[in-house]
């Protein structure tokens, strides 16, 4: 497995594990368990159960056949935005609660910037019943708030991260902080693949599911198990991770991870990190980072708040630095305009963030007879308000 | 020349005074009149913070005057640029603190051969944990004569204690409990357990607590578990008062000790 991490948690010079020592002993716990527990029988047997049942896998690979006339080849859709609750978030933190819980921990917590991690998180906490306190920026509350009532809902405290600006970086920044506070009795439930050693790998492997099941579908539809190309966002990462994950080391299946220009990747107003990002140091992790030249972390902006974040998962780091997976930037503008056309095609109304990879499809280079694997990440409820905005269906 | 922190605990073995405090705030140019006010008023050791846009391990005081410090034009070559002349004036011991990103895009090198060049003793990076400082970068410190402070809490395992004591070279820095800077539940120096069986096991170095220490009373209970106290996010509350800069050090300082 050449895109797998080494001993220490690096994808060649990306990853680790840079916490203050107040976090060594919860990651190093982590780190121990994490594979034991996650491959044990009844773990499995569980997680598998809860999948199938609660969350509704496998979710259905549709083959997007208007889709595919416009861009003239064949493209499906895998369909997160099917999941419970609507986006692939859940494939993560289902895992990471039965893990939670058989280390014994009381108290969970987690950031989010869309709301879709949160709601994920404060569903399968009302599931397990145990306590769960999300943290959103909040520039986030505002623009997602279909979102913030949902946890609320489910239980959770949200609290708003007023720090800095106020979005997903923020919001981890204060779970961090909380978790250095609650040692002992507390979980954190990161929502992508992002963070120190090993939840970049320990996500990954969550979502991995969904290349999985691409596989055995593909082979039912096409007869090959792979596809010529799988297409997902990248914000932290993890759905495109768990998209890309069996197709690692398969080089004949390309791989587009698609960013968010925001208002374009010049404009000063962008997370567009493959592009903007240098090589450094956040949230406990070596990666890629927008940064100033003395190392400050940049304010990064979309319109997308599961976008918004001024890093990169490690793993996506190596595989941009690698050549391994093509990287695209797509502006707030072609998201929406692609928001448009897949519901006006396909009726299916795709998440912000899921619709800059749909964005994407046009600058790929796929060939007629080539096969397109577009992860659609999520559904687009919670950007409804953004949507009637844009698109002047609000009567205005 | 002797690195100052080991003079230092060489000649005082308690009630440690160390004081942190954020370069650029409340101004920029008040780095070098703070230092020389520490020292005036006794204060045993300084930790310059270098700020950070995410501070993870620091509480709001430390992360808004670290804010501000960036909005004034603070960066590392300022602050270098700020203490060129700084060991003409006193010889107080030194510590740089910050967080392991604005040090690499610096240049770990580099930033230790500049520390070194202008009199700098030690140097704490939360975030740069035990292992990769031994994988890549203790031969650089310990060429430049810098002690690279670590950081130990109450839940860190007595093994690690040692492993951490072996590779470093000026004090432990004992986080008082597990909060992030300037938590004044009175967590702070609750642990005495945790202080005693540090004390017992016979480490190298000299430990100091921090973190929650922010009076007479907090100042006074560590000393009593340590060779003594670090206090931070107090002393930035008392830079942040209205009124003359040096008089605010002072009358904190003093209400400190008498
Ligand atoms: C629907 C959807 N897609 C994608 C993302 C981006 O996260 P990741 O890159 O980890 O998949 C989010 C994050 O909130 C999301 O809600």
């Amino acid at each position: 497995m050449k895109y797998s991490i080494d001993e220490n948690g690096f994808y060649g010079r990306f990853g680790g594990a840079y916490v203050p020592e107040m976090l060594y002993p919860n990651v190093e716990e982590l780190r121990q368990n994490y594979l034991k527990i996650m491959y044990e029988p009844a773990f499995q047997e569980e997680l598998q159960g809860l999948l199938k049942d609660y969350v509704g896998r496998p979710t259905p690979l549709y083959f997007a056949k208007r889709l595919s006339e416009k861009y003239n080849t064949r493209i499906y859709l895998k369909r997160e935005d099917l999941n419970h609750t609507g986006a692939h978030k859940i494939n993560n933190t289902m895992g990471q609660i039965l893990l939670a819980k058989r280390l014994g921990k009381k108290r969970i917590i987690a950031e989010t910037g869309a709301g879709q991690h949160g709601v994920a998180t404060a569903t399968v906490c009302a599931l397990m019943g145990l306590e769960c306190i999300v943290y959103m920026g909040e520039v986030d509350i505002e623009r997602q708030a279909p979102n913030v009532a949902r946890m609320k809902m489910l239980g959770a405290t949200v609290v708003p991260a007023i720090s800095g600006s106020r979005t997903l970086k923020d919001a981890t920044n204060e779970a961090i902080r909380d978790w250095i506070s609650n040692p002992e009795d507390t979980y954190y439930i990161i929502g992508s693949v992002v963070g120190p050693h090993p939840y970049p790998d320990m996500v990954a492997r969550f979502q991995a599911v969904i290349s999985e099941e691409m596989m055995a579908q593909l082979q039912e539809k096409e007869g090959r198990d792979y596809p010529d190309f799988v297409v997902a966002c990248v914000g932290g990462g993890s759905n495109a991770a768990g998209a890309f994950y069996h197709y690692l080391d398969r080089p004949e299946v390309k791989l587009v991870a698609v960013e968010a220009a925001g208002l374009g990747v010049d404009s000063g107003e962008s997370a567009a990190t493959s592009v903007l990002g240098k090589e450094g140091v956040i949230h406990g992790s070596r990666t890629l980072l927008m940064q100033t030249e003395d190392g400050q972390v940049v304010e990064p902006y979309s319109i997308s708040a599961g976008l918004d974040y001024p890093g990169v998962g490690p793993l996506h780091a190596h595989l941009h630095q690698s050549g391994r997976a093509i990287f695209k930037s797509i502006t707030d503008e072609e998201a929406l305009q692609a928001v448009l056309e897949l519901t006006q095609l396909e009726g299916i109304i795709p998440a912000l963030e899921s619709a800059h990879a749909l964005a994407a499809l046009d600058r790929i280079g796929a060939k007629p007879d080539e096969v397109v694997v577009l992860n659609l990440s999520g559904r687009g409820d919670k950007d409804l308000a953004t949507y009637l905005k844009r698109f002047h269906f609000d009567g205005e | 020349m002797e690195n100052r922190i080991k003079t230092l605990f060489a000649e005082k073995q308690q009630g440690l005074l160390s004081v942190y405090f954020t370069a650029g705030f409340p101004n920029l140019n008040d780095t070098v009149p703070i230092i020389l006010e520490l020292e005036k008023n006794g204060v045993d050791l300084i930790e310059v913070g270098m700020p950070f846009s995410d501070p993870l391990a620091d509480g709001p005081t430390i992360q808004q005057s670290s804010d501000i410090a960036l909005k004034n034009g603070m960066t590392i070559p300022k602050l270098f640029e700020q203490l060129q002349d700084i060991r003409k004036h006193t010889q107080i011991p030194l510590v740089l603190m910050g967080y392991l990103n604005p040090v690499m895009q610096y240049g770990v090198e580099r930033f230790c051969q500049k520390a070194k060049e202008i009199g700098i003793d030690g140097v704490i990076l939360p975030d740069l944990p035990l292992s990769d400082y031994v994988r890549e970068f203790k031969g650089i410190f310990e060429e430049n004569g810098l002690s690279k402070i670590f950081l130990v809490t109450p839940q860190t395992p007595e093994q690690r204690i040692r492993e951490i004591d072996s590779h470093t070279n000026g004090f432990v820095y004992m986080v008082s409990s597990a909060s992030t800077t300037g938590s004044t539940t009175g967590k702070a120096v609750a642990n005495t357990d945790y202080f005693d069986r540090v004390a017992k096991m016979g480490l190298r170095n000299p430990g100091l607590i921090g973190f929650g220490i922010h009076n007479k009373d907090t100042f006074g209970q560590a000393c009593n578990h340590a060779k003594g106290a670090i206090i931070g996010s107090a002393f930035i509350k008392a830079l942040s008062q209205e009124g003359d800069l040096k008089q605010n050090i002072s009358s904190f300082i003093q209400s400190l000790r008498n």
